[in-house]
Parts: C-alpha cells; sequence; structure tokens
C-alpha cells in the first residue's frame, strides 16, 4: 500500500502520521510538497495536522486554494481515499470536500490532553480495525475543533451513517462533559457521502506507540491498510 | 559620513548610556557618534547584550565538561550524548517585553530562543518555560497569566515544537515585573555544528527570513531598565511574533544546513541586526560591510538607526561559502522567505555601514567588543535569617493543611497551562508535562533526554548562596527522579537593579551557590541568559536563578514518573528528614509567615543519594519516584497518590520531631520511591550508605496518617486540580 501525504508551509504533523503508516505497512510514505502539481500513483492521500500558510485567516481557508488541493479533489473524485486530520479536517471542510466547519473550541483555548471516541461506524475503510460502538483514547490538539453544520446536514451525517466518531466518556457514556470542544452533537470525525474521506480532529497518529503511552490508534491504521491492500 | 554628529551626553543617559560610557565612545571613534553609530553603542552596551554587571562573576561558574562540545558564548550550548548526538539547548528571559504585552511579548521570547537552537545546526525538539507571576490577588495577574500561557502555546503550537515542561509560581514581589524565562532543546549531530564567527574576507553576509519593520526598537535598552509607572508606554518596544514564518526560517535553514553552503550563522535576536553583525565580525577578528539599501524591509523610508536597532522577529544573517549563493537562494526561495545579499566581510576590522550611497556608520568592531564596559559593582551579602524552632509553632491538623496546599496556588495542578501547549507534536513525548521531569525520546533505539527547569526564590531571597546551589541541586534531583543522569544546564538569572548592592550580592551569592552545586554534581553551565532590572519603583522581584537541566537516559523504556503503580507496593522514603520548617511553604501558606532560613542544601549527600535512586531504577527496583520540594514529604506523597489515583496507609510517626516538621519540612537530598521489594531496597541503602526508611504502603483510596485520620486521594485530587481553572474563569 503506498501513501502519499501532503506537506503545506505550515505542516507540523506530517512526522508523526508519516511514522504511524511507516510502522503500519512497513514502508515509508511519499511526502508530497504543496507546490507539486501533480500526485504519485497513490492508495491513500493524507493531509495532515498543523497550521498550514499560518492559519491567519480561517484555519485551512488558504490551504484549500492551494493548487495541490486540486489535484487531491480529483483523485477523490475518482475514488482516492483521503483521510485529513485536524487542521487537515479543517482544510477538507474549507474545500468543500466535506461538509460542514469547524469553530474555535468552546474554552477559546487550545486544547491538548487524551480525549475519549465513541467508533460510530465500523463500516468504512478507515474504521474497520475497530468495533461498532468500541470506545478508543487518543489525544487531541487544537485551538479549532468545534464541529459546526447546519441541522438539515447533521441529520443527513446522521441518518447516512456518515459520522465516524463522536466524542464521550470513558465508557463509551454521552455527556456534554465529554464533548470538550463543544461540536454540533459531539462529532469528532466525519465521513463524504462515499465514505472515502474522513475528516477528524483528534491524532490517532499519536497513539500507536506503546512508549508514549496510548496505543488505541494503531487498529485505526493498521484497519486502514488492511483495507486497502 | 551622513547624519549630524549632535549626540550628546543628555541623549545618551536617555538611551541608558552613562557619561563615561559616552565618553568611551567618542574615544575609540575618535570623534562623537553619529546617531546611528550612537544607537549602535547604546544598545551593544546595555545590560543586556554586554552583561556587563554579571560577566565577572557568571566566569565563575564551571563550563566544562567531558561531553561538553560547545559552553556558554555561542547562541546555545552543545554537549555530546553518543551514538553521533548532540544536544544544543539555551534558556533566555523576556521578561519586560512580556508584562507589557504578555501574548506577543512570551511568543517572541519562544521563537527567539527557537532561533538560538536552530542557528547552531539543531532541529528543536522540545520547549520548557518557567514563569512567575505577581499574586493571584493583583488585578493585573489573570490578564498576564492568560497571554503569557496563550502566546507561549500560540508561538510553539504553531511551529510545531512540543512544549513539554515548565514552572509556574504566583508570589508579590513579581506584581510589577512578570517572570518569562523560555528554554528550547534541539537535535544536532556534533560534526555539524554552526558556529557565528565570520571567516573569508570576501564573502557575501546574507540576510535571510522575514522583513525589517519598525518593531522592536530599543527592545535590549528597555530590559536594561527598571520599569516606572509608565511601562505601559513602552508598548512600541514589544515585538510581534510571526510563527509560521518560523516554522519556514526552521525548515529552510535546517535544509541549507545539509549542504556546505554556510560557513557562519547568528539569528538577529536582541539589537537585531546590530549585535548579529557585530558579533560575527567580533567573533572571527575581521570587519563587515553591509549595504542598508539592500536590507528587506517591511516599511519605506526607514533610516538606517531603524533598520540597525529593529528587533523585527524571524530573521537571521549568514556567511556564505563563495558559490553558493544560487543553492542558498533557491531553498530560501522554496520557503518563500526574503533572501538578499547585503554585503561583505572584510579585512579592516570595522563595521561600516552604507546607505544611499553615504556612509552611514565606521565603527572598529574590536573595541566596540572588548571595551565595553564591565563593572564590578559594590555589593553586600544578605542578613541571614534567624531560625525557626518548629516546636514554636502551633500544632496543626496534617490533613487539613495538606488540603489547604494542594489546593493553594503555589502547589495547584498546572494542567490549565499545560494542556494549552501541544506537548505530543513530532511523536517523542514519552513522559507528559506534570511530573518532576518530560522525558523526549531522540531516537529510535529509545535513547531520550529528560528535561525541567527549577528554582526556588524565596530560598534565593533568605540566602542567596543556598537557594543557588539548591536550584542546581533540585534540577539534579529531578532529572534523577525519572532514572537519568543529569548532563549539563542552562541557567537564566533573574534580578533586580545591580546597582543596588543588595541585588547585587543576591546574584554573587547565588553565583556563589550554583558553581558549589555544579562542582559537586559535575554538572556544567552550557548557556545561559541574565535579566537584570527586574524592578517597579525600586521594588525588585525575589532573586530568581533558573536552571534548565538536560538528563540521559539510554533507554526511555526504563524512565520512572511519580504515579503509584500496584497496591501493596512499600513506600521508601530516601534521605535524611531533619524537620526543617525554615523558609517553607508550610510556614508561608499555614502560618503567614516567609521568614526563616532555607534548608540547607549538603551537596555530598545529594550525590551519594541521587546516585543510589539512579541504580535502583537501573536495577528494576522501583516503580515509582519522586523529589520532595515545595510542602515536603506529605505534598510528595499527595502528588505520588493523586497521579496515581490510588491511597497510602502511613506508618506511625517518629516521635522525635513535631508532626508537622516531619511531615512538611523541606529537608533536602531526598526522594520518595515506590518499590515492590522493600528488603531489596533497604539493604542495597544500608551498603550504599544512604538513610532509608519504609513509611507506608500502598492501596485504598484515602492517604492515612495513624492518628490523624484519613483523607480521600480523589478529594484531594478534585482541590488540586480547581484552583487555577477556577482562578482563571471569565467572570
Amino acid at each position: 500500500m503506498r501513501a502519499a501525504v501532503v506537506i503545506f508551509p505550515g505542516s507540523n504533523r506530517e512526522r508523526d502520521v508519516c511514522a504511524a503508516l511507516a510502522r503500519a505497512t512497513g514502508y515509508e510514505p511519499i511526502r508530497v510538497w504543496h507546490r507539486d502539481a501533480t500526485l504519485p500513483e497513490t492508495d491513500l492521500i493524507v493531509l495532515p495536522g498543523g497550521f498550514a500558510y499560518g492559519d491567519y485567516l480561517r484555519c485551512g481557508a488558504m490551504a484549500a486554494h492551494s493548487p495541490i488541493m486540486r489535484e487531491v479533489r480529483d483523485r477523490a473524485g475518482k475514488g482516492t481515499p483521503v483521510l485529513g486530520i485536524c487542521n487537515g479536517f479543517q482544510i477538507l471542510t474549507e474545500a468543500r470536500m466535506l461538509p460542514g466547519a469547524l469553530l474555535t473550541n468552546r474554552s477559546l483555548r487550545f486544547t491538548c490532553r487524551d480525549i475519549h471516541l465513541r467508533v460510530e461506524n465500523n463500516q468504512t475503510i478507515f474504521t474497520c480495525g475497530y468495533m461498532a460502538g468500541e470506545t478508543i483514547r487518543v489525544p487531541v490538539a487544537h485551538h479549532d475543533g468545534n464541529y459546526t453544520a447546519d441541522s438539515d446536514t447533521l441529520d443527513r451525517l446522521e441518518d447516512r451513517g456518515l459520522i465516524a466518531f463522536r466524542y464521550c466518556g470513558p465508557n463509551g457514556e454521552m455527556a456534554e462533559t465529554e464533548n470538550f470542544n463543544g461540536s454540533a452533537r459531539a462529532i469528532a470525525g466525519i465521513f463524504s457521502e462515499g465514505r472515502t474521506i474522513l475528516g477528524l480532529m483528534p491524532h490517532p497518529e499519536n497513539a500507536t506507540d506503546p512508549l508514549l503511552g496510548d496505543t488505541d490508534g494503531r487498529a485505526f491504521f493498521d484497519g486502514l491498510v488492511g483495507a486497502l491492500q | 559620513m551622513s547624519g549630524r554628529s549632535n549626540v550628546t551626553p543628555a541623549l545618551a543617559a536617555e538611551h541608558g548610556l552613562t557619561e563615561e560610557e559616552f565618553e568611551r565612545a567618542v574615544a575609540i571613534l575618535g570623534r562623537a557618534p553619529n546617531p546611528t553609530e550612537f544607537g549602535i553603542f547604546s544598545v551593544m552596551w546595555s545590560e543586556h547584550c554586554s552583561y556587563k554587571s554579571s560577566k565577572t562573576w557568571l566566569k565563575t561558574l564551571p563550563t566544562a565538561g567531558s561531553r561538553v562540545i560547545c559552553g556558554p558564548g555561542e547562541n546555545a550550548g552543545v554537549v555530546d550524548i553518543g551514538d553521533g548526538d548532540a544536544v544544543v539547548f539555551k534558556i533566555e528571559s523576556h521578561n519586560h517585553p512580556s508584562f507589557i504585552e504578555p501574548y506577543q511579548g512570551a511568543a517572541t521570547g519562544v521563537g527567539g530562543i527557537l532561533r538560538d537552537v536552530f542557528t547552531m545546526g539543531a532541529r528543536p525538539i522540545a520547549i520548557l518555560n518557567s514563569l512567575r507571576f505577581g499574586s493571584p490577588d493583583h488585578p493585573r495577574t489573570r490578564h498576564l497569566v492568560s497571554g503569557v500561557v496563550a502566546g507561549i502555546g500560540g508561538y510553539g503550537n504553531c511551529v510545531g515544537v512540543p512544549t513539554v515542561g515548565g514552572e509556574c509560581e504566583f508570589h508579590p514581589s513579581y506584581d510589577g515585573n512578570i517572570l518569562v524565562n523560555a528554554m528550547c532543546v534541539g537535535l544536532a549531530r556534533p560534526d555539524r555544528i554552526f558556529y557565528s564567527a565570520a571567516a573569508g574576507p570576501g564573502n557575501f553576509v546574507v540576510y535571510v527570513g522575514a522583513k525589517t519593520g519598525r518593531d522592536g526598537i530599543h527592545g535590549a535598552t528597555m530590559a536594561s531598565a527598571e520599569f516606572g509607572a509608565d511601562a505601559g508606554e513602552k508598548r512600541p518596544t514589544v515585538q510581534v511574533g510571526d510563527p509560521f514564518t518560523e516554522k519556514l526560517l526552521i525548515e529552510a535553514c535546517l535544509e541549507l544546513m545539509e549542504s556546505d553552503a554556510i560557513i557562519a550563522i547568528q539569528d538577529m535576536g536582541a539589537a537585531g541586526l546590530t549585535s548579529s553583525s557585530v558579533e560575527m565580525a567580533g567573533k572571527g577578528g575581521l570587519g563587515i560591510e553591509l549595504d542598508l539599501d539592500r536590507v528587506p524591509v517591511r516599511e519605506p523610508q526607514m533610516t538606517a538607526y531603524e533598520i540597525m536597532l529593529s528587533e523585527s522577529q524571524e530573521r537571521m544573517l549568514m556567511i556564505l561559502r563563495p558559490g553558493s549563493e544560487v543553492e542558498a537562494r533557491r531553498i530560501f526561495e522554496k520557503w518563500e522567505l526574503d533572501f538578499a545579499v547585503i554585503g561583505r566581510v572584510t579585512e579592516t576590522g570595522r563595521l561600516v555601514l552604507r546607505m544611499a550611497g553615504e556612509t552611514a556608520a565606521d565603527i572598529p568592531v574590536g573595541p566596540l567588543v572588548t571595551e565595553a564596559p564591565v563593572y564590578r559593582r559594590p555589593w553586600r551579602r544578605s542578613d541571614p535569617e534567624p531560625e525557626i524552632e518548629p516546636t514554636s509553632l502551633p500544632d496543626r491538623d496534617p490533613l487539613e493543611c495538606l488540603e489547604r496546599l494542594v489546593a493553594s496556588p503555589a502547589l495547584a495542578s498546572r494542567r490549565w497551562i499545560w494542556e494549552q501547549y501541544d506537548h505530543l507534536v513530532m511523536g517523542n513525548t514519552v513522559k507528559r508535562p506534570g511530573g518532576d521531569a518530560a522525558v523526549v525520546r531522540v531516537s529510535p533505539s529509545g535513547k531520550a533526554l529528560a528535561l525541567a527547569t527549577d528554582c526556588t526564590p524565596r530560598y534565593c531571597r533568605a540566602d542567596p548562596v543556598r537557594g543557588g546551589a539548591q536550584a542546581v541541586a533540585e534540577s539534579w534531583r529531578n532529572l534523577t527522579a525519572i532514572g537519568a543522569e543529569p548532563i549539563a544546564i542552562t541557567d537564566n538569572m533573574n534580578f533586580g537593579n545591580p546597582e543596588r548592592p543588595e541585588i547585587m550580592g543576591q546574584f554573587i551569592g547565588a553565583i556563589e551557590g550554583m558553581r558549589e552545586a555544579c562542582l559537586a554534581l559535575a554538572y556544567p553551565v552550557v548557556s545561559g541568559n541574565v535579566s537584570l532590572y527586574n524592578e517597579t519603583n525600586g521594588s525588585a522581584i525575589l532573586p530568581t536563578p533558573v536552571i534548565g537541566g538536560v538528563g540521559l537516559i539510554a533507554d526511555a523504556r526504563h524512565a520512572i514518573d511519580l504515579a503509584l503503580k500496584r497496591d501493596g507496593d512499600a513506600l521508601i522514603l530516601i534521605g535524611s528528614t531533619s524537620g526543617h520548617l525554615g523558609c517553607s511553604l508550610y510556614l508561608r501558606e499555614i502560618e503567614g509567615n516567609e521568614s526563616g532560613p532555607p534548608p540547607p542544601v549538603d551537596l555530598a549527600a545529594e550525590r551519594r543519594n541521587g546516585d543510589f535512586i539512579r541504580s535502583e531504577i537501573r536495577a528494576g527496583r522501583v516503580a515509582a519516584c519522586h523529589d520532595l520540594s515545595d510542602g515536603g514529604l506529605f505534598a510528595a506523597i499527595a502528588e505520588m497518590a493523586m497521579a496515581g489515583g490510588r491511597g497510602i496507609v502511613l506508618e506511625p510517626l517518629p516521635a522525635d520531631l513535631p508532626r508537622n516538621a516531619y511531615l512538611f519540612g523541606e529537608d533536602q537530598a531526598r526522594y520518595l520511591i515506590e518499590t515492590q521489594d522493600p528488603d531489596a531496597v533497604l539493604d542495597a541503602a544500608r551498603a550504599a550508605g544512604v538513610p532509608a526508611l519504609v513509611i507506608g504502603v500502598v492501596g485504598g483510596v484515602s492517604l492515612t496518617l495513624p492518628g490523624a485520620g484519613a483523607i480521600s486521594v480523589d478529594a484531594l485530587k478534585a482541590a488540586n486540580e480547581a484552583w487555577l481553572p477556577g482562578y482563571m474563569a471569565p467572570g
């Protein structure tokens, strides 16, 4: 399985996701610089975390208009899976490849800590490493992860099984106190209509190494790599 | 010469130069300086850039060691950590700007220290900080905490370097002068370290990074004076940070450093283009000629004075090997950064600036550097504090005291702060903030660094020598408690006005104590920074010599933390306890008394006990370990219990000490360890001549103290976690 990680000026979690992919696949992913007009042939495109172009406008707004994103959109249209993590999720919403938007966290502060997620739908290439309803523990690190969309869109996401993960308590319980960033319906990640695009705010790539603590992100990458092989 | 020579001694005084210093500048030039030259002299001879009050004493610190590759004097210290790796690190203050404009002041403090480290050829891998704020009751404190923390996070999070540790304290002496010290740690190859000495007359001087604006002009001079009541009016001297540009600059510089294009490199920090060009020329024993018309500027009509004194951020100066400009320009253009050849290295030994066809300045570099003023300011030792007799204090309920202490601003959890810092990016954070030290992996083999910042300013006020030694010893202990071998430190000397003999005495005393401890613990100083004049209206901060410590761990899988792990394990106290309550947190928080001498520091005991801890960790007998500091034994027990979510049943207390002296005394050189095999630990301790005593057993959900009752760990944790978020909550 070949993965390409798109690097924008200001991306800063590309190393983390490359390490997680390399662990799962045995190969270093291809790193693609944002000014490259074309993407190599690849089984997976990853938009990593960071602050693309500094995010001085809305998060992801500049990157969504970067030349490489035309290519990403084109490939996605032809069925190549796209994974956007954190800033990557913000870019995907700004590029209208996923619905909704990510507002500033309810606390108005950057938050870096472990949180719990409930796997809402495991019938996708991205989540097939988990059981449906499973609770996993992974870190978040963002300032603008408060997912929002109009209620029709939210209903549609729910009805069609396009919600990937929700913030929950350690035992999977849904409580407003666990929805730390204030996301609509506690949404932490969503799929595209065809379930070939996933955007999520948490960082499964930072939960793949037992030395660093959490390992619940391993099944994410193992499942994804297995599904694409 | 352009510019009229209308600089007078009176104007000089306004810019922080004394009449004598002004006369010295005139003598060096052989004429009166023009305004640009005068500006250069005034910043280069500012306390901040020249270390004129501190230099004599800093030189007495031990800086050598078998691992030391580069000690103080360069942008950062460099220490060999084996296997072809070197760690590059430094701490630096941004106190004055952060008080005036907390977000930008703190953010640019982080930016500056990152540049010091990657300038040496190192990729930054961790950031730490050491913060001091005024009393929580002071009306500005909440605003300052909020801005400083957001600024540190805003910069570090965007740049993508994890902020893994630090410390934060509150005391009224910082009401008018907060401290924001930032430390950066980077990783390099020992054979690929970059220095700042210019070489090769005729070589190009290249400017890279962001454009030069009018921000930060005279920041170094501001940082070399006391605040008056008009501190807020100094806002234009605070720089504005752009972490995105810094991120690009890091990547571009490190990419260029893969080639052999760079002969010398220096970041533009305090005093901007002035200090970077003077330092490069001075260290190389050469001259530099700059064409200021070629400097990329943000605003039109900037004068030579403004360009030379601007402290705009995210800029670097380099000397390139002939023929490598094309490749270098390609890299910087790829990263969309300015790249401009702005001058040449010369043999003249002079800094010559040209602008609009005229000579804007012409100064001999050697005398500017070597004849910079150095002062041995008058000083006097602090009077010793009277001993505090523990039996003279009321016997209070220890559990109630403990609950008050862990809930107090002094010991309350700092989670609200460090959760605003991305402490995980780069995927190497083995031990996160909140423990004795952070641990960051540096190699796939598991090799890791342990990092911590420490200082106990109340000790330093009461007895500067003891306080200086204690700061070093506590740093060494914090790294030891993780299982690391402490290898070197960086220091940030934060003091008041050195022109007052009692302040100068504090400085000299702290250096003396640090020196003794560094020698005894083989823990050299490899870099550092001095911040003086932390005073407002004649009222100084507590003397605060912050120690940034770096330790080495061969395999991070064997790193220890403070969280209790297993019910049934024994808790063993290592080190002797005499119940020293003078200058303790207990005395201050419970009795409202800040007097008394700090605990004595027995460096031989420190060494012996610390070496013992490390050998026990290596032997695999230690499940958790914590050093004893603020709040003494009982605070340490509570912290271990809260971190692990487990209770402890304590043994009966020794009868020969008042119970609260035993529980809250701050005797040094002590640790607590959790072990499954107490007999083996006690045997080993006896053999090593180290005092060791089983003081309790892990288990249950409470701290149980015979004769005093019990307190639930959950309740303690709730109290400990509540204060800071509650204090910072809006409204």
